[in-house]
């Protein structure tokens, strides 16, 4: 299975979890099921419309989706998804 | 440039081991004597920074900030010390610069860094360092960047997690290109709401230090089109690769974003990371007024939208807490009938959690204005200020 990064100010969301293992063969289909499972982090991740919210961005190893398939990009199990947050301390 | 700047006797003994490193080397420490930088910000990630930067021999150091120097800043703002409590930060921050060393020379400007005043400010200066606490600043230092052709040296952090990346987009991507709108406001805790490990922007800003170097000096491969995502609790260091957006809002094909614009109203929460939280003057009530209608034995509820860790610095007799992130989830716990004043640290979270109830129909509620730190400083002075 490959593993979702999940970043800091979206860990309360996903029971605190740092890392969680998504199952599916598709990116779209990995955070469908990462979504079902913490249902609090599906609003912060997607638009009404099903789609990325602009300020999430999600890479595939050292990608953004946005640059390979987007939620269509096939995942193999020894991916790594990171979520990256905007984070703003300084 | 630096082939009229020369070092005295004294400068170099003073840079003796950058002067060994063949890719440093006297041509070097005379590209760093030249060399002007702004550090935007001197707190967590520009204590490092403007520190390094100094002691490396940048000529010329500019510092912006308007704050002065609080007790709570020490735990990781290291260019200052607990005698410069009260102090301006860029003040106590020149001191310390011109100690560790003489030879340069540290421009202040006490104000803040908002659009009306910020080509001014950045103009003489070659490269430009976000070590701002604040989104709507972030913004503005990359827009102006993008604008005026500077490299912005990026560094921000959060709790455990830090970021590093240089933009430069006439040689790769923009701020905006990988986040091309802020997060809503709310989504992510500041550090003043959310607390961050003193060290890490020691991390972050000394890599800064580190880019801004290699940046003057042409040395090596700057972190341009890279993203660095830093760990500190499993200690890990991640890359990922960035890409220009060719229809990025500032730096794309087709900019819509063409002059610096109104940041704060962009991003929709203030250009500073003060926690003095208020949800406006109709919905806030002070400290010293809850307490004497508490006296005279009105029945409010008080409720503390903190997280549950926080109640072992300080609580308020008869309050019942409901953090902030479950507030939606157990509103059915609340009586919109029933007066209640909503509070937390410092009146931010609170005036959020606020906006939550009368969304949902609430209205008998008041915020406390400056959150359980002002009741400690004004009604129970029993309690810590955090």
């Amino acid at each position: 299975m490959a593993t979702l990064r999940v970043p800091t100010p979206l860990r309360p969301y996903a029971g605190g979890q740092s890392e969680v293992k998504v199952q599916g063969g598709t990116v779209g289909e990995a955070l469908a099921e990462v979504t079902r499972q913490h249902s609090a982090l599906q609003p912060h991740l997607f638009a009404p419309d099903g789609q990325l919210r602009p300020y999430v961005n999600l890479f595939l190893n050292d990608e953004d989706v946005r640059d390979l398939q987007g939620l269509e990009t096939p995942l193999e199990d020894s991916d790594r998804l990171m979520l990256i947050p905007s984070i703003a301390g300084g | 440039m630096s082939e009229d700047v020369t070092l005295s006797h004294e400068e170099i003994l003073r840079y003796s081991r950058h002067l060994l490193i063949p890719d440093v080397g006297l041509e070097g420490q005379k590209k760093l004597k030249a060399a002007a930088v702004l550090v935007i910000g001197t707190g967590g990630l520009g204590s490092p920074v403007a520190l390094y930067l100094a002691a490396a021999g940048v000529g010329r150091i500019g510092l912006v900030d308007y704050d002065v120097v609080d007790e709570s800043n020490l735990q990781r703002q290291v260019i200052h010390g607990t005698s410069g409590v009260g102090v301006l930060k860029v003040e106590s921050a020149r001191e310390r610069m011109l100690d560790l060393n003489p030879d340069i020379t540290v421009e202040v400007y006490n104000e803040p860094f908002v659009s009306e005043n910020a080509y001014r400010i950045a103009e003489p200066y070659d490269i430009i360092i976000d070590g701002t606490d604040n989104f709507p600043t972030r913004y503005l230092t990359n827009d102006l960047c993008v604008l005026t052709g500077k490299p912005n040296v990026y560094g921000s952090i959060f709790r455990f997690d830090g970021q590093l990346s240089v933009f430069d987009a006439k040689r790769g991507p923009c701020y905006r290109c990988l986040f091309p709108e802020p997060p809503p406001p709310g989504l992510v805790p500041s550090c003043a709401e959310g607390g961050v490990l003193g060290v890490l922007p020691g991390t972050i800003g000394t890599l800064q230090a580190t880019e801004a170097l290699k940046l003057i000096l042409g040395i090596g491969t700057p972190m341009i089109g890279r993203l660095l995502l830093y760990d500190a609790l499993t200690l890990s260091f991640d890359f990922v690769n960035l890409r220009k957006d060719p229809n990025c809002r500032v730096c794309g094909q087709n900019p819509t974003v063409t002059e610096l614009i109104d940041y704060e109203q962009f991003c929709g929460v203030p250009g500073h990371d003060h926690d003095e939280g208020s949800a406006g003057k109709d919905w806030d009530i002070e400290p010293r007024e809850l307490a004497e209608r508490l006296e005279r034995g009105e029945k409010i509820r008080l409720i503390d939208v903190r997280e549950p860790h926080e109640l072992e610095i300080s609580r308020i007799e008869g309050e019942e807490l409901i953090p902030l992130g479950q507030l939606a989830a157990r509103m059915s716990e609340l009586d919109s009938a029933q007066e209640i004043v909503l509070f937390c640290k410092a009146g931010t979270r609170s005036a959020r959690a606020l906006e939550v109830l009368a969304s949902a129909g609430f209205r008998k509620m008041k915020n406390l204005h400056g959150g359980i730190n002002a009741w400690a400083r004004e009604v129970d002075t029993s309690l810590p200020v955090y």
